[in-house]
């Protein structure tokens, strides 16, 4: 292994390693593993009863169940969005482009604040949606809107990029041996952007998670109903409960960790069935 | 490659070097205070601190700054616990500076008797704002659990200016002829069946009912109602002042650890006092805060109505009992969520 370093074209493997894990341990790994210390000044059945709390349980239902319908919206739409972007070329085009990365850029707090106004009984949606029985602001549908908006730009960065390197050739050569345009795509194109949108669904899954400043304007906050998982950690630090706080974000950090794994063991699947396909 | 290996540390030692000498000395003749507060008294300060400057340094020939730091009144201790060199807080209930206490040592245990009053040198009360005209026919707390009544209030747990409205309704409850624990329990219940929506913050509940026009009745403190109808829309708002309420007493203390170490123990006492002097208190009257001073007072009694008070100690036996029979987790708050369970 150590000559196979050695022979790379760039110097500075050994300092630029030294500098990764020093970097990686003060930024994620010392914050993380007091995340863990603090919670041990709880003892055992505290952290149990913290942790599966009626409330907390709630929330975590609501957290996780509005997470993955957002992902899931982000997948499907996000998809869309990225192949008219990298298949058509429009007025506006690089209007919309930039649009997209609006989420990243615009504080969480601001989106909020907007999609309440926008979704809120007397809002331009709201009314017309509650006039039809749909109720969005104060309701998990809320919460969910508001992750799929901050997630967009998730799907759409990590399967444009896939979309641009499969050549147009493909989809001709496809089409001579005689394929439908279903066929085509859920045979030829499909695979080859499916490891690429599982990231996708995975970073706009873990981005939702963690997501506070635009799901608590929108939510309603209300107690085993509408509360999400951060804002109960917030709770928590507002009665000066930094052990049970932790407790619940370790919980958290735990299921996002096991989830990330799952997602990148799907991924890495997929990419070797992929590769092991004859002719791919 | 092996000599480049000084560099990571210099560039460490270098930032650290910056953050130390960014700090500052009392002893150039200049001092900075830093003042902690909550979220809605920004505007309050920008004015008592430029009076407190004018007054120290025509007596002490002195130039003094406060820095001010605003936010939500938990939040804004758990930073002073965790290290904000604050001198002096000035928060919403005397519950977050009883852990300035009781989770880092910051200042003694009977912080609360060091100044006058309860060392609330301002206090208000907890009124309703409701919609012009007053649709609703809403008079006093037993109207708010009327069917068909809305109530905005942010959520007790995350919002300490919110425990004071919980605690006022329940004191109203307690207090009625023939209250009792249970009927006060009962009456926290049914009113907070008639909300909608929990903000976190008082803030977020005020623009929930201004500005996305929901509920019918706003339950907030005396000046933001001030706020809201004077400066925002006389026209779409009005006080309604309950019979009885709750003083709400925001208090100041300097912290102790801070003033010693930084040598600013002397202005930021003097800063303090200043809150109760003539001046301080007309000031603080013009915020919409009530006044200790009663000339001020007497003066300002038009625009501050009479009501019954009542006092968090007298009712509920200060804020540590409030909060771990209320608010703590497992107190009466949650219990009242738990049955309406899906």
């Amino acid at each position: 292994m150590a000559s196979q370093t050695r022979r790379h074209v760039l110097p500075g493997f050994k300092l630029s390693l030294g500098f990764t894990w020093a970097y990686v341990g003060l930024l994620v790994l010392i914050p993380l593993s007091s995340l863990f210390l603090k919670t041990f000044s709880l003892t055992w059945p505290q952290f149990w009863e913290t942790v599966t709390a009626p409330r907390a349980l709630a929330a975590y239902r609501l957290s996780f169940g509005a997470s993955f319908a957002a992902a899931l919206a982000n997948v499907v739409f996000g998809l869309l969005v990225a192949w008219v972007l990298v298949r058509y070329r429009f007025p506006g085009r690089s209007f919309v482009e930039s649009l997209v990365d609006l989420p990243f850029a615009l504080p969480t707090a601001v989106a909020g604040l907007t999609l309440t106004t926008l979704f809120s009984s007397k809002g331009w949606y709201g009314q017309h949606l509650e006039a039809l029985g749909f109720k969005v602001a104060y309701s998990s549908v809320g919460v969910a809107v508001a992750l799929t908006f901050i997630g967009l730009p998730f799907v759409v960065r990590t399967v444009q990029p896939v979309l641009e390197d499969i050549d147009a050739d493909v989809e001709e050569a496809a089409a001579t041996l005689g394929a439908t345009p279903t066929q085509t795509f859920m045979r030829v194109l499909f695979p080859a952007i499916l490891p690429a949108l599982l990231s996708g669904f995975t970073l706009a899954f873990a981005r939702a998670l963690g997501e506070y400043g635009s799901v608590v304007f929108i939510s309603g906050n209300m107690p085993l109903r509408t509360e999400i998982v951060p804002l109960l950690i917030v709770t928590k630090l507002e009665q000066y409960d930094y052990a049970g706080a932790t407790a619940i974000a370790v919980v958290m950090l735990v299921a996002s960790f096991l989830l990330l794994l799952i997602v990148n063991v799907l991924q890495r699947w997929s990419h070797r069935r992929l590769e092991a396909r004859p002719g791919a | 490659m092996r000599t480049r290996s000084w560099l990571f540390p210099l560039i460490l030692v270098a930032f650290v070097g910056c953050s130390k000498a960014g700090g500052e000395g009392s002893a150039s003749g200049a001092v900075t205070l830093l003042n902690v507060s909550y979220d809605p008294t920004r505007e309050l300060y920008v004015d008592l601190n430029a009076a407190f400057s004018r007054h120290w340094e025509a007596t002490h020939q002195q130039k003094v700054t406060i820095k001010q730091s605003h936010g939500g009144s938990g939040k804004q201790a758990r930073a002073v616990i965790d290290g904000l060199d604050a001198d002096v807080v000035t928060l919403a209930l005397a519950y977050d500076v009883d852990m300035l206490h009781d989770k880092a040592s910051l200042i003694p245990e009977g912080w609360q008797k060091r100044l006058a009053n309860n060392s609330a040198p301002y206090t208000s009360t907890i009124v309703f704002v409701v919609r012009k005209g007053n649709p609703k026919g809403i008079r006093d707390w037993d109207d708010l659990v009327r069917d068909g009544v809305a109530v905005i209030t942010p959520n007790p747990k995350t919002s300490g200016g919110a425990r004071w409205n919980y605690l006022a309704a329940w004191g109203h409850a307690l207090r009625k002829p023939g209250g009792t624990e249970q009927s006060a329990r009962a009456f926290v219940e049914s009113l907070f069946r008639h909300v909608p929506v929990l903000d976190s913050g008082a803030r977020g509940a005020t623009t929930t009912f201004a500005e996305r026009g929901l509920g019918d009745v706003l339950i907030a403190w005396e000046n933001e109602a001030f706020l809201l109808t004077d400066e925002v829309g006389k026209e779409r708002f009005e006080i309604v002042v309950p019979s009885t309420s709750i003083v709400a007493e925001p208090p100041v203390t300097v912290v102790d650890r801070n003033v010693d170490k930084r040598g600013t123990r002397a202005v930021a006492e003097a800063y303090l006092q200043f809150l109760y002097s003539e001046e301080g208190q007309r000031l603080v009257a013009k915020h919409h805060y009530r006044p200790r001073s009663e000339a001020v007072a007497r003066k300002e009694g038009a625009r501050f109505p009479k009501l019954t008070l009542f006092t968090i100690d007298e009712v509920f036996g200060g804020w540590r009992k409030a909060q771990s029979a209320h608010f703590d987790d497992g107190g009466v708050f949650d219990s009242i969520y738990v049955p309406q369970a899906r």
